[in-house]
């Protein structure tokens, strides 16, 4: 099906980039609950086994959100299912009362992937860590996100490996001392959100473990986003990397530091603000000596994906400024929708669903011939 | 002008040229009127890896050999009645399979002093003398294409492309046969290029004639059709077969089919066929890599969809660990590995039998799988579902081994009746099947059925079973995670048993010895099928009493496996690999079987296995009885 097909162009409604016939919502064509049946509350999300991460980690402060969250949705628990791949992050399927699969180390986008090709009625959570997603994972990651199929990828960036005791990460700062780099590591790192939006994603946000209300409102834009969606969250291991986002969890410090992503605003934090200078590079000024004319005003929803480029660049090893939302939401068919699609107008075109006849037919081929009794 | 006609039983020809001359779809054709014509007939293409290796090298050399008669066909033929040489590099590569007295037709445009020297001829092989226990044609089929084509506004290039049309009007005017479905194809083909249709009508009709009217061709071979079981036939390759297989397997297993797959030779033209198949509901997605191939695969199988993966030996070796996932999920997974010379990269084109023990064991821990093996290109058919019949009724991965000489390969193929075909429902788990600690309906996914130990397969949007699993070892009947050392041992024991005891399910091995006298057996599996067969016979013709038996199921073997091998002095087991099989059974049996191997990327001839059956039942000492006589 080429996409200027009838029936799959333009249509007007929503953003631009919507089609017809094609879902607009992450969730739109996952059952809802039904009117009369009684409000899910976070215990309906919660599973009988006992948690088994490190006292303190940020682990803990993302189920909670995710389990206080998902009744928000509104959709039938059994509708809902999260993919893994290995590390600590990836335990998170088994505390969650819905389907799950913990699977192999860096495979669970092409597993979701296939799942939500061929089940439109489920909401599919990837849920990965910086290993699995940026190192092992990293073919299946950044596939998953330029076919952008229906999928949310929730990447738990804690900037070390943790469940192999304490090695850098792809994320991992240069000059990181762990068990495998005694020296300092030599390796530069991966800024999640730069590779998301290098690799065509249709949705990228930063949040943090620790910030409730935050993470929450993420996870609502992201879930509401029809294709892959990839969130990055800071979240902290206090027994091999504790720490490494504490000077965003302090009140005075997040304020001079965190500039939040706001559609229609500008990007501002502790008294400074980022423009577009006059070489075209986005810069972070003091407010007072900004050209209200260069004042870079966010918009998620660019066709191009350039500025959140520049602005996932900002961010600095010492975490001076760090923005923190969505930098990218833009309208593409989602790959399953298309393939879906494509199947479907198949069928179509060939009168409905095949029957034995139709079948054997294709068996026959062209050129049959027949030998008598 | 008719010529007389000479009654045969039986013809092989293969066709060589450069890989850009048309070989394959001349061979193709050639095959298909055939079909047509009612002969039992077997193919063997064989090309380059290369897609265009340098014109007129050996390296380029392809060729496409066909085997075709008035009964039952084993296998492409060990030696070609009739050569076809488009250049000299096509001579070259291919004489030394040409028996003395074959017949060769060389296209003598080709044999330029530049194109001979290409190939290391100094003096051309038509002039020196060397061709002649041949029955040579040196025809000049270029221009002799080109002067039949001068009425036509085309290039000289497009004219000269025509000529494989030509050399398969002037052999189908040879072997007698109609061209009106050759000329059908034709009209298929270049539905939107008029002129070439034109002219490549043109050119087979002039072969045709120029056969007439040459005096080189003292008169043209008729073969009468193959005595066929009554229904209505075509003519298919293994890799079509099997596609269409899995598509009947789903249908009947009432369930969608999703193939995950990344392209590799030889096993691609199964995600080309599957992907040309949406109109049957068929989804495809072609991965970024062979690990993502299967990985589409298992999530849409928990998904409840029927997940297949092809590849070849290399991608086998990418998907271990998720095969291995799969295990321990315990969800059905077909997975296709059309086998090519190995290792690495090894031989993409040619092939090669050498993945069994890969399929078998190529896994950390302990993680059984069925394997299973298609025995001809027809075969392939059933393979599948028989792959899929497994795979869905006991929950695990099935290895379905086919190879590259079934991949490509053709035969004639009588249709099936598709509500003949095995029922293949499967139920899935839509209640609760345990109890929790409160009482309350609960479901323990690591619960099993007591015949086949399959877990209930119970898929994502059926409420109350909402369950977790995955690769860490699980505990019996819940599916928690669980350390516990009794745990393993048991779940360990538990998927072990479960695809043993496949063997439940599966006919007999049923064993062929005519004259029940037999001492020595001769066993097979997957492709070699079609040599070993034509060898047993090409022995008992001599007067010679072999057994044969052929195995579809690797893992499980059938039940009475030992039995059988017990039953004879000398097994004999003819493998494309360094004993594979073989090693199998003799770990498995404690039997000293014969192991015979051949790695050349090419089948087994029925003429070289028939030689080693006849020296096994020579080298048997006499029997008892008669030494006390």
């Amino acid at each position: 099906m080429k996409l200027d097909n009838p029936g799959l162009g333009h249509s007007g409604f929503g953003h631009p980039g919507h089609t017809i016939g094609m879902p607009s919502t992450g969730t739109s064509r996952v059952p809802l609950l039904a009117p009369d049946a009684p409000a899910q509350t976070r215990k309906d999300f919660t599973s009988d086994q006992e948690v088994r991460w490190c006292p303190g980690c940020g682990d803990y402060a993302i189920l909670a959100t995710m389990q206080g969250f998902l009744p928000e949705l509104g959709l039938r628990r059994e509708n809902i299912v999260f993919v893994s791949g290995i590390g600590c992050s990836s335990r998170f399927p088994y505390y969650l009362d819905t389907y799950g699969m913990h699977s192999i180390h860096g495979r669970a986008p092409s597993i979701a992937t296939g799942l939500a090709t061929s089940r439109p009625d489920l909401s599919v959570w990837v849920i990965t860590g910086d290993g699995d997603a940026l190192s092992i994972g990293g073919n299946h990651l950044i596939h998953a996100l330029r076919r952008n199929v229906n999928i949310t990828i929730l990447l738990f960036n804690n900037e070390i490996y943790g469940l192999t005791k304490g090695q850098y990460s792809p994320t991992s700062q240069q000059g990181k001392v762990t068990k495998s780099s005694p020296l300092g590591s030599v390796d530069t790192p991966f800024n999640p959100v730069s590779l998301a939006l290098g690799a065509e994603a249709t949705f990228v946000a930063r949040t943090m473990d620790s910030d409730r209300a935050h993470l929450s409102s993420v996870l609502r834009a992201a879930a509401e986003h029809r294709g892959a969606a990839l969130v990055e969250i800071y979240q902290n291991c206090p027994i091999f990397n504790d720490g490494a986002f504490d000077v965003l969890k302090d009140r005075a410090e997040s304020e001079r530091r965190i500039f939040h992503l706001r559609a229609g605003e500008p990007i501002a934090a502790g008294g400074q603000v980022v423009i577009r200078d006059t070489d075209n590079e986005l810069r972070i000024v003091a407010e007072g000596e900004a050209d209200p004319q260069r004042i870079v005003v966010h918009d998620p929803s660019a066709a191009d994906p350039s500025t959140a480029f520049a602005l996932s660049r900002l961010s600095e090893s010492t975490l001076s400024h760090v923005p923190m939302g969505v930098f990218r939401s833009v309208s593409r068919p989602a790959y399953d929708d298309l393939v879906r699609a494509q199947v479907e107008m198949a069928v179509a075109q060939a009168g409905g669903p095949a029957t034995d006849a139709d079948l054997a037919a294709l068996l026959g081929g062209h050129d049959t011939w027949t030998v008598g009794a | 002008m008719n010529k007389p006609v000479r009654q045969l039983d039986r013809v092989v020809i293969r066709f060589a040229g450069d890989s850009g001359d048309g070989m394959q779809l001349t061979g193709d054709r050639f095959t298909s009127d055939s079909a047509v014509a009612g002969h039992d007939l077997a193919t063997l293409p064989n090309f380059p890896a290369e897609i265009r290796a340098p014109a007129g090298t050996l390296p380029g050399v392809s060729s496409f050999q066909l085997h075709f008669a008035d009964h039952d066909v084993l296998t492409p033929g060990d030696a070609p009645d009739v050569l076809v040489a488009m250049n000299p590099a096509a001579l070259k590569a291919n004489l030394r399979d040409i028996p003395r007295g074959a017949t060769i037709i060389v296209d003598t445009d080709e044999f330029s002093r530049r194109n001979l020297g290409k190939v290391g001829y100094a003096v051309s092989p038509l002039d020196d003398g060397s061709l002649e226990s041949y029955h040579v044609h040196p025809l000049a089929l270029t221009s002799l294409t080109v002067d039949s084509l001068a009425s036509f506004e085309l290039s000289r290039k497009d004219k000269e492309r025509a000529k494989n049309m030509f050399a398969l009007g002037l052999l189908s005017w040879l072997y007698t046969r109609p061209l009106e479905s050759t000329e059908e194809f034709l009209r298929r083909k270049f539905a939107t290029k008029p002129d070439i249709l034109a002219a490549n009508v043109a050119a087979l009709h002039a072969g045709a004639h120029y056969g007439e009217t040459t005096e080189d061709f003292a008169h043209t071979y008729a073969i009468a059709p193959a005595a066929m079981r009554e229904g209505t036939y075509r003519n298919i390759t293994g890799n079509t077969a099997l596609a269409y297989g899995l598509v009947v397997a789903a249908r009947r297993a009432g369930l969608p089919l999703v193939l995950g797959s990344y392209p590799i030779t030889p096993a691609t033209d199964i995600l080309h066929t599957l992907s040309g198949l949406k109109r049957f509901g068929v989804t495809t997605i072609q991965a970024e890599d062979e690990i993502a191939g299967v990985g589409m695969a298992l999530g849409a199988s928990f998904g409840g969809a029927l997940g297949v993966t092809s590849t070849s030996g290399p991608g086998l070796a990418l998907k271990a660990e998720t095969i291995g996932l799969a295990v321990s999920l315990e969800l059905p997974l077909v997975v296709v590995d059309v086998q090519r010379g190995g290792p690495s990269t090894g031989l993409p084109t040619k092939t090669e039998q050498a993945d069994l023990l890969q399929a078998m064991f190529g896994r950390n821990g302990e993680s059984p799988v069925a394997v299973i093996a298609p025995q001809s290109p027809v075969d392939c058919f059933d393979a599948a579902i028989e792959a899929t019949r497994i795979a869905t009724a006991y929950r695990t991965p099935v290895v379905l081994l086919s190879d590259g000489y079934l991949a490509n390969g053709s035969e004639p193929w009588r249709l099936p009746e598709i509500a003949d075909l095995p029922d293949l429902t499967v139920t899935f788990q839509t209640e609760p099947n345990a109890v929790d600690d409160k009482g309350a309906p609960a479901f323990h996914p690591y619960t099993r059925d007591p015949q086949t130990l399959a877990r209930p397969w119970a898929v994502p949007g059926t409420a109350g079973l909402e369950h977790r699993i995955g690769g860490i070892e699980k505990a019996d009947v819940t599916g928690v995670i669980s350390y516990d050392p009794d745990n393993h041992e048991r779940m360990t024991h538990l998927r072990r048993d479960k695809v043993a005891g496949i063997a439940a399910s599966i006919p007999a091995l049923e064993v062929d010895d005519p004259d029940g006298k037999a001492r020595v057996l001769v066993l097979g599996w997957g492709s070699t099928y079609g040599p070993i067969h034509a060898a047993a016979r090409s022995v008992r013709r001599q007067g010679g009493s072999v057994a044969r038996a052929h195995l579809r199921h690797l893992n499980p073997f059938p039940s009475n496996l030992g039995e059988v091998l017990r039953g004879y002095e000398r097994v004999i087991v003819p493998e494309m690999n360094l004993g594979q099989l073989a090693l199998l059974l003799r770990a498995q049996f404690l039997v000293d079987v014969q192991s015979h191997t051949a790695v050349r990327g090419l089948p087994f001839t029925a003429g070289e296995l028939a030689d080693v059956l006849t020296a096994a039942i020579h080298a048997l000492p006499e029997p008892a009885v008669e030494r006390a006589q």
